[in-house]
Parts: C-alpha cells; sequence; structure tokens
C-alpha cells in the first residue's frame, strides 16, 4: 500500500508525535515509518534511505572480486550509517543536504515542499543544500533515470515526521498540555488557550543525548499544504540576478583559468608539446603541461592563464605531437554499415501481414549549456574538488586513488550545474582538474570550450532500431524489435567505485547495465500479442565518448514503435488515436491519450502540409500522451534567419503526464516543456556528423539544438491528478514521447515515412565545419557591431599606447 | 600592460590587462563579476550577453581594448539599478512566470529581452511573434516557451512604444 492511504481518521490536528513501535496501528506499513533521533547540540532526525536496512544494502551485481581496492573503503560503521539527516537550529530553520545533484530539474524545490509540508513549515524555513560525496550513503548519492523523488520522497517525510514528533512531544512537556492538543502551522505550536514555542525554541530542547530509534506516522494526503501544488522554484531569484554559483563562479584562492588543447580526433593522445617554452612566454600563462589520456580523463595538454581568454589563445597556439584516437577511420557511415552487422536475427515471422522497418538514428550531442568544468585544489596531503556532478561518491573514491590519497583526504563539493541531462554522471572534469591541479601542483579552475563539448564531449550513441510488427485482420500479434547502438557507457556504475571498477572490465557494461537499463525502459505500450524486444551494442564503452543523455534507449525505442504504430492504423484504415486507444495497455494510459486527444482537439481539419500526430509512452512509474502539429509547408520550412536552421516547425504541443503523485506541479510541467523541446530537437534537427574520426558541429549554430525560431508557439502541459501515490520521475519523460509524436506528426503531414533522425541529418550542412587544428576557433571580436558601433580595430596587444583612463 | 577604463554598472574601473582579451574574461576573471554566461566564445549562445550603452552586445566578442572611457556596460548584476529599484520588471516577470530551470542561460535571456523590447519599442510598436523567433539565446533546458511568456509580461510593465516621433534613445 501507499504512504498517502495512511490517512488518520479524525486528527484533531495533523499527523503528530512519535508512535511507540510496538502499537503501530494495523494497515501503516511498519518498515516504512523507522525514523531516528540522533545524539546532536540541536534536533536532528533521520531516516535510513531506502524501505530498510536490507534493502539498503549492495544491489544484486552479481560476485565481484575487489578485494585489494579495501584499502580505500571508508570502514565507518558508525550508528548514523547510510542516514539521511533533517536538522533544525535555533532559529526554527530545518535543514536537509540532498544527496543529489541539482541540475535544473528542480529537485531542490520539491523536496523542500515535501518537508515543509510534513513539518508544518513554511518554505522558506527550509533550507535544503547539496550534500558533498558521501561514501557512507553507498548507492544512494547517484541523481539518474529520473528517479530521485520516487526514491527519496517517503525517506525524507520519515525524517521530517520524526522530527515533527519530537518537536511536539516537546512542545507538549514544556507547555504542559497533551501533545495532541496543540495545533501545529508554519513552525509554531500554539496550545488551545493561545500559548505558543516556535520550532526554533524548541530546537535544543528537543536534542537527544544519545541516538535513538522511534516509530513514527506519515501526514494524511488530505493535510498537505504545498505537495500536488504549483510552487516556484527557490532558486528562482538567484539564476534571474545572476547570483546563483555555478562552479566556475566560486571564489577559490588562485584557482585560475586553465583549458586543455584537445585532439583533431575522438580519444587522440597528446605525445609531444614542440613549442612549450613559446607558449609559457605568453601573455598571461602561467603552466603548460601534459594530461595522459585514459579511461578517466579525456587529456591533451593543459594551460593555465590569468583570464580564460588567454587560455583560448595558448591553446591555439600549442603545436602538439598527437598519437592516433579511437576512432580515426571512422564515419556515420562506417558505424552505420557496423551496426547493421550486429543486429541480433528477428524470430521467425507468426502467420499475417507484416510490416518489418529500419530506422536510424544518429550522434546527438550530449552536453548542458554550462560546459564540462571543475574547480581542483590538489595538495601533497589532500584535495579538495568542486564540480556539478550526479555521481560523487565515485568521483571522490577515483581521485583519491588516482592522487595516491586516503578517501577521507578527498573534499568532493556538488555544485549546482548548469544543465545535465544525463552528462555530469560522468565525472570528466572533475578528474581532468584534479589531475592538472597535481601536475601543476596549484589549484585550477578547468573549463572545456565549447567547441570540445561538442566534438569531445559525451554524445548520445549512434544507433539502429528495427521493427517488424505482425497482424491478422485489425488486430497485432506479434512485436519484434531489434535495437542495436554503439556501446553507451554506464561505468559510472553506480555512482561508487566497486560498480565502476567492474563494469569496466570487457563485457561487463553491456552485461551489467546497457541490457539492463533497455530491459527496464524498451516496452510497448500496447496488447500486442508476442512482443520481443531485444538490444545489442558494438564497440568497449570508451571506444566513443557516450552517456545516456536525456534518456538513452527509451527515445529512439518509442519513436520507432510508434510510427511502425501509425503505419499499421493507416493499414487497416483506422484513426490513430482511436487504434491507439483500442490497444493500449491500461486505463491510466487510456485517460492521459483522452486527456490531450480532447484539450489538443485530436481530428480537428488541418491544412495541407501540416497535421497533428499523437504518440504514447510509459515509464519512471508514469504515463503520458503527446499530441502535436506540425507546419511543413514551405512557407515555414524555408523561413530564412540568419545562421539557423529553420525547417518544419512544431505549432502545438499538448502533453498530458500521469507520474502517479505530482510534487511540485509548476516544476513538472517545466521538465516536460524542457523534455519537449528536447523531442523536437531529436526528431528534426540535433544530430552530429561523424567524418574520419571526428564530429564536424563545433558550436551551437552547427548543431541545431531547438531555439526560439524552432519553438511552439503553443505547449499545453497537463499534469494528471494523483493516481498510484507514489512520485515517479519526470526529468526525461517528456523527451520520447515528444520526438514520436513529432515523427508520427511529421509522416502524417508529408506523406514521407521517417526512417532516419534527426530527419535533417541527410540536408546539405548549414556551416562551414571549424578546422581540428587549432582544435578551438578564435573568438570574433566585432561584438559591438551588433549594439550598432562600429569603430576601428587596435593592432597589436604590445607596445600599443594605452587606453586613456577618462 | 594597457590600462582600460570604462564604466561598469554605473561605476568607472579601470583595468590593467592585454589589449585582445574579450571583455567576458575581464568582467569574470578580472573583475570578478560573474553573471554573464561563458557558454561558446563565438558569440552564438547568447548566454554573455549584456548591454553598451543600452544595447545588446556580446563581451565574448568584444576586445577590452574596443572600449572607450565613456562606454557604460551593464551586466545582469547592474541591471536592476537601471530602474532604481531591486528588481527589473523583466526579471519580476521571469519570477512571476517561474521561467528559470538550471538558471545557466538566463541572465543572457533577460538581458536580450530588456534589449529587445527598448529597441523594438523605439521603433514605434510592441513585440510580436517575429521578434520572438529571431531570439538567439540557447537555452538547453528547453525553457523557451515560459521565455517567450515572460516577455510579453515584461514588456507590459515597462514604459511602453515610443510615439511617432520617438525621443531619442539614450546612448
Ligand atoms: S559566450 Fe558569448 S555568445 Fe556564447
Ligand atoms: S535554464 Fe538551463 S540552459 Fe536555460
Amino acid at each position: 500500500m501507499t504512504d498517502l492511504g495512511n490517512r488518520r481518521p479524525g486528527a484533531a490536528g495533523e499527523a503528530d508525535g512519535l508512535v511507540p513501535s510496538e502499537e503501530a496501528p494495523g494497515g501503516i506499513s511498519r518498515r516504512r515509518m523507522i525514523g531516528y533521533l540522533l545524539a546532536a547540540p540541536t534536533l536532528v532526525a533521520a531516516a535510513r534511505f531506502g524501505a530498510d536496512p536490507a534493502e539498503a544494502a549492495v544491489p544484486s551485481l552479481g560476485p565481484t572480486d575487489l578485494a585489494d581496492l579495501s584499502d580505500i573503503l571508508t570502514a565507518a560503521a558508525a550508528p548514523t550509517f547510510g542516514l539521511l539527516k533533517i536538522t533544525v537550529d535555533s532559529a526554527g530553520v530545518a535543514h536537509f543536504a540532498l544527496p543529489r545533484a541539482e541540475v535544473g530539474q528542480g529537485i531542490t524545490t520539491a523536496v523542500t515542499m515535501v518537508i515543509a509540508d510534513e513539518m508544518d513549515l513554511p518554505i522558506d524555513k527550509v533550507k535544503v543544500t547539496l550534500a558533498d560525496a558521501t561514501p557512507e550513503l553507498q548507492f544512494n548519492q547517484l541523481t539518474g533515470g529520473s528517479n530521485t523523488m520516487h526514491a527519496l520522497y517517503t525517506p525524507i517525510r520519515t525524517a521530517a515526521a520524526t522530527a515533527r514528533g519530537q518537536l511536539r512531544a516537546t512542545a507538549a512537556d514544556e507547555l504542559s498540555v497533551p501533545a495532541a492538543l496543540l495545533r501545529a502551522a508554519d513552525g509554531v505550536f500554539t496550545t488551545p488557550d493561545g500559548r505558543t514555542a516556535t520550532y526554533g525554541s524548541l530546537a535544543e530542547k528537543a536534542a537527544v543525548r544519545s541516538t535513538r530509534t522511534v516509530k513514527t506516522q506519515l501526514k494524511s494526503a488530505a493535510s498537505l499544504r504545498y505537495v500536488g501544488t504549483e510552487q516556484k522554484r527557490i532558486d528562482a531569484r538567484a539564476s534571474v540576478t545572476g547570483t546563483k554559483e555555478f562552479a566556475m563562479d566560486l571564489d577559490v584562492p588562485n584557482a585560475l583559468p586553465t583549458m586543455v588543447c584537445r585532439p583533431p580526433k575522438i580519444n587522440g593522445k597528446a605525445l609531444a608539446i614542440l613549442n612549450a617554452p613559446d607558449v609559457k612566454a605568453m601573455p598571461g600563462v602561467t603552466d603548460v603541461v601534459i594530461v595522459p589520456h585514459n579511461q578517466f580523463t579525456p587529456g591533451g595538454v593543459a594551460v593555465r592563464a590569468k583570464t580564460f581568454g588567454q587560455c583560448f589563445d595558448a591553446v591555439r597556439a600549442l603545436n602538439v605531437k598527437w598519437g592516433g584516437g579511437t576512432v580515426d577511420d571512422k564515419s556515420s557511415a562506417s558505424v552505420l554499415a557496423d551496426l547493421k552487422k550486429s543486429e541480433i536475427p528477428l524470430t521467425p515471422a507468426l502467420p499475417g501481414t507484416t510490416i518489418d522497418e529500419t530506422f536510424i538514428f544518429n550522434f546527438r550531442p550530449g552536453d548542458a549549456l554550462e560546459p564540462n568544468c571543475a574547480v581542483a585544489d590538489v595538495r601533497k596531503d589532500r584535495a579538495e574538488i568542486w564540480s556539478s556532478l550526479k555521481s560523487p561518491i565515485w568521483a571522490k573514491q577515483q581521485i583519491a586513488l588516482a592522487l595516491g590519497l586516503a578517501p577521507e583526504k578527498v573534499a568532493v563539493h556538488v555544485v549546482e550545474g548548469g544543465g545535465s541531462f544525463g552528462r555530469h554522471l560522468f565525472c570528466d572534469a572533475a578528474f581532468e582538474a584534479a589531475s592538472i591541479s597535481q601536475k601543476m601542483g596549484k589549484p585550477v579552475r578547468l573549463m572545456w570550450h565549447r567547441t570540445d563539448n561538442f566534438r569531445q564531449g559525451r554524445s548520445h550513441p549512434m544507433a539502429i532500431s528495427r521493427v517488424r510488427m505482425t497482424r491478422q485482420g485489425s488486430n497485432v500479434i506479434a512485436v519484434d524489435q531489434r535495437h542495436t547502438g554503439v556501446a553507451c557507457d554506464f561505468t559510472q556504475g553506480l555512482g561508487d567505485i566497486f560498480t565502476s571498477l567492474d563494469t569496466s572490465q570487457p563485457g561487463q557494461n553491456f552485461l551489467q547495465f546497457s541490457e539492463t537499463v533497455f530491459t527496464f525502459t524498451a516496452n510497448v505500450p500496447y496488447q500486442f500479442g508476442a512482443v520481443s524486444q531485444l538490444l545489442n551494442e558494438i564497440y568497449t564503452f570508451n571506444t566513443f565518448n557516450t552517456s545516456s543523455v536525456r534518456n538513452v534507449y527509451s527515445p529512439d525505442v518509442a519513436t520507432s514503435t510508434e510510427l511502425m504504430v501509425d503505419r499499421v492504423a493507416k493499414d487497416i484504415g483506422k484513426d490513430a488515436l482511436q487504434f491507439r486507444l483500442d490497444n493500449a495497455k491500461d486505463d491510466r494510459m487510456k485517460a492521459v491519450m483522452r486527456t490531450v486527444a480532447q484539450a489538443g482537439n485530436w481530428g480537428r481539419t488541418m491544412e495541407a502540409g501540416t497535421a497533428q500526430g499523437i504518440a504514447i509512452h510509459s515509464e519512471y512509474k508514469g504515463r503520458s500522451a503527446c499530441l502535436v502539429e506540425i507546419d511543413c509547408r514551405p512557407q515555414t520550412v524555408n523561413r530564412k534567419i540568419r545562421e539557423a536552421y529553420t525547417g518544419p516547425r512544431v505549432t502545438k504541443v499538448t502533453y498530458a503526464v500521469d507520474v502517479g503523485l505530482p510534487i511540485n506541479i509548476l516544476g513538472l510541467k517545466a521538465q516536460i516543456m524542457g523534455g519537449a523541446m528536447d523531442g523536437i530537437a531529436q526528431a528534426l534537427t540535433y544530430g552530429l556528423h561523424l567524418e574520419k574520426g571526428s564530429f564536424l558541429e563545433g558550436s551551437w549554430d552547427d548543431a541545431h539544438y531547438t531555439r526560439q525560431w524552432n519553438t511552439p508557439p503553443e505547449v499545453n502541459v497537463i499534469v494528471m491528478p494523483p493516481t498510484t501515490g507514489e512520485p515517479g520521475g519526470a526529468g526525461e519523460f517528456g523527451v520520447g514521447t515528444t520526438m514520436a509524436a513529432v515523427a508520427c506528426a511529421y509522416y502524417r503531414a508529408t506523406g514521407k515515412f521517417p526512417t532516419e533522425f534527426p530527419i535533417n541529418q541527410h540536408e546539405p550542412l548549414t556551416f562551414e565545419p571549424f578546422p581540428t587544428v587549432p582544435p578551438i576557433p578564435a573568438s570574433p571580436v566585432d561584438g559591438l557591431g551588433r549594439a550598432g558601433i562600429k569603430r576601428p580595430r587596435k593592432k597589436t596587444t604590445k607596445k600599443k599606447t594605452t587606453h586613456k583612463a577618462g | 600592460m594597457p590600462n582600460h577604463t570604462f564604466i561598469l554598472n554605473g561605476k568607472r574601473v579601470t583595468v590593467d590587462v592585454e589589449d585582445d582579451v574579450r571583455l567576458l574574461w575581464v568582467l569574470r576573471d578580472v573583475l570578478g563579476v560573474r553573471g554573464p554566461k561563458y557558454g561558446c566564445g563565438l558569440g552564438v549562445c547568447q548566454a554573455c550577453t549584456s548591454h553598451i550603452n543600452g544595447k545588446a552586445f556580446n563581451p565574448c566578442r568584444t576586445p577590452v581594448s574596443s572600449l572607450r572611457s565613456s562606454d557604460r556596460i551593464t551586466t545582469i548584476e547592474g541591471l536592476p539599478e537601471r530602474v532604481g529599484k531591486d528588481l527589473h520588471p523583466m526579471q519580476e516577470a521571469w519570477l512571476d512566470v517561474d521561467v528559470a530551470q538550471c538558471g545557466y542561460c538566463q541572465p543572457g535571456q533577460i538581458m536580450a529581452a530588456v534589449a529587445l523590447v527598448e529597441e523594438v519599442h523605439a521603433k514605434g510598436r510592441k513585440v510580436n511573434d517575429a521578434d520572438l523567433d529571431k531570439i538567439r539565446n540557447v537555452c538547453r533546458c528547453g525553457t523557451y516557451p515560459r521565455i517567450r511568456e515572460a516577455i510579453k509580461q515584461g514588456e507590459a510593465r515597462m514604459p511602453g512604444p515610443k510615439k511617432k516621433k520617438a525621443v531619442k534613445h539614450t546612448s
């Protein structure tokens, strides 16, 4: 049963105190209700991550032999092992260090809402920060698969409820009234005769001297004030005033700008610097060192200078002897040929009418707008790292190993990230910064150039997906799907060094992760008889630099199957929506479909060259349906905007999502909206071209992510009312469903059945590729032109008369 | 090293740095003004967008030596001062619409939005969909629809389009 089912009948106020363990009322799931009071100067309440101690243990990954690494294991078996803690201070503020990365997905806001509700606090009396790498949390500090709220919802509530119960008991003592008569609101207890005690005044008195476990009870759904409402982000003001601090904004003494001159081909190695003294003599430059390429650090030649501008210049001036990379002779076409050779055969066809198509999904860039970056200060006996990390425990352990330090000597701080989309599962920048700082013996502020992010960063792996649908009459009786991709790197493992090392063993990346992720995410949400979906991957995990980028398999799988569903519907003469409704597996799915159909006016008459498309997708314990309208008329496709790829325009998106239990409706809508922008790009415009070991794209005007000229003027996201009582994921949900709906709409608008994505992949390039040597382009010098200012350019930097102070 | 003087967010500053260092790095690395963000260094992503004499420009493609001592540079940090409030109306609209996700692109988005509204108003008309379509700022989080909404709301709170004979835009 779900936690929200645990309603307390007729409570005078909200759910309150601590329930003695042995008296847990019937129907309450006991194991989910164990809280801890920890010995501390003020009140600290906690809950164990995961359902109970047994479940919080090591996930079953099969036997591994890692004994030789045991020296880096932090063997702290403290009673607080693996707990999520809420601390109440004497100002009445509840503090919680969230063991997840906030990268824009809004989890700090959602968690703040959950704690505020459970503790009867206003939002501004809850402070959620990001936890430093905390190995004691084991596998519980990995941000991925859109699972944060799903995994943390109950433990955080339990900790908060424990704190509230202890505060209430303390207040009852202090005010000499039975606990049940106290009314709690906004961080204040009030007695029936109007006397009050604030949480702040109780925080110290409520502290315990020795740690103990208590039973506690969660609030009823009806008494929640914030959960399920629209709340604005807690960091919004910092974002709009430019005060939100990202890794590159931190003030770390002497951490000077640092960049890496990267090889011309993917994963090439720097063998020698041919002009080190010249580069060292350039203005502002302090250091030049080789950074070896390995599984963890892409590497090249690092330069450190007074400003990033001078790093750019130094990188461009470097003359480096490069060794070969891992894919020097490969191009998109040759990878495609390799993929085709490696497809797992289909099962023998059943009798009936079959359609059989293969869809191609090109490499897509994986990086956020904030480039890869990290600050590192490595000393002889200790190190400190700052970066946006989704696997910080792994970062800490791996950096300690690489630097030859004990893990407790390596502090890893998780900084809020400027986007991630799965990219920050990997800690490339942190690893690189640590290694450079050690080599230079100085603190460094490492940032990747944008062009390096596109060319040497991690991309969404190229894949093909073959789908065969077999039908008898109007019934689909079998679906076979064979998804074949370039290996997706999952060697972040579960965010710790043990599974990471294990995953790096030959074959293990696929066996332990790729296959598992595929099996658990790929599905056909219809009653279509015998369904067989299988994955195969080619190359080793580090041949190309890949990662799960706002989801890895399911957008491609959904797009392929949904297009085929449209084809079948067309063949049997059925309406695309009706056919889906007739065959959808469950009522939650039918409900989201009906919702978008109605809100988006499915079936309305559309002009030639424009059309609607609908698609559904089930993942993250949720259901979603997306209805889009697309305009493929020449006057739209051929719009002229400078250095833009315009193309067909999605003019309207109507999206309904059932996440089980929505926490922050406004945040959910934002995530789905963002995912939809991603889905539009992946369907229509956002691909990479691989040519002889290097990607051609090097800027945001080369790789066409959705821009304003591609943005639908109308976007309507509908969040369905709670269905399951448990929050599901949302960060990636919008992508696949929208991508599929756009593909289906394109098919209906143009009559052309798209089999390769992005759809514009084979149109002429819209740009002249930057050279690969030097690896980054020079920054232009005409910035004032945009403001309508024309000034003669000064020529030299040396010996030039200085600009007079005015 | 050469000295360069200009007016930054209402205060006169002088920096000692090589001529060709782009203003973005002078702001971020020398002066510690970190609102303008780096997203490409090519004048493409617009994350660094700031104002020079009230007009949008990209500090990442502007050598510091091309500035004059009378040039007024405004970064996101100095935007509210321009209206003498805690927040510019565009920032307020941004909060009301809850635009930001990761927030990285947002300083540039807001600076571009303010300049767009002022430019269009100076021409004596209001912002239309075609204007919004031409905004180049990248938002990898995909906040574009909310940006469009916020610009419309922000515009409504700013002084309206100039009447026929536009009062000369201060520069
Ligand atoms: S950093 Fe200036 S436009 Fe991208
Ligand atoms: S809010 Fe993240 S890039 Fe725009």
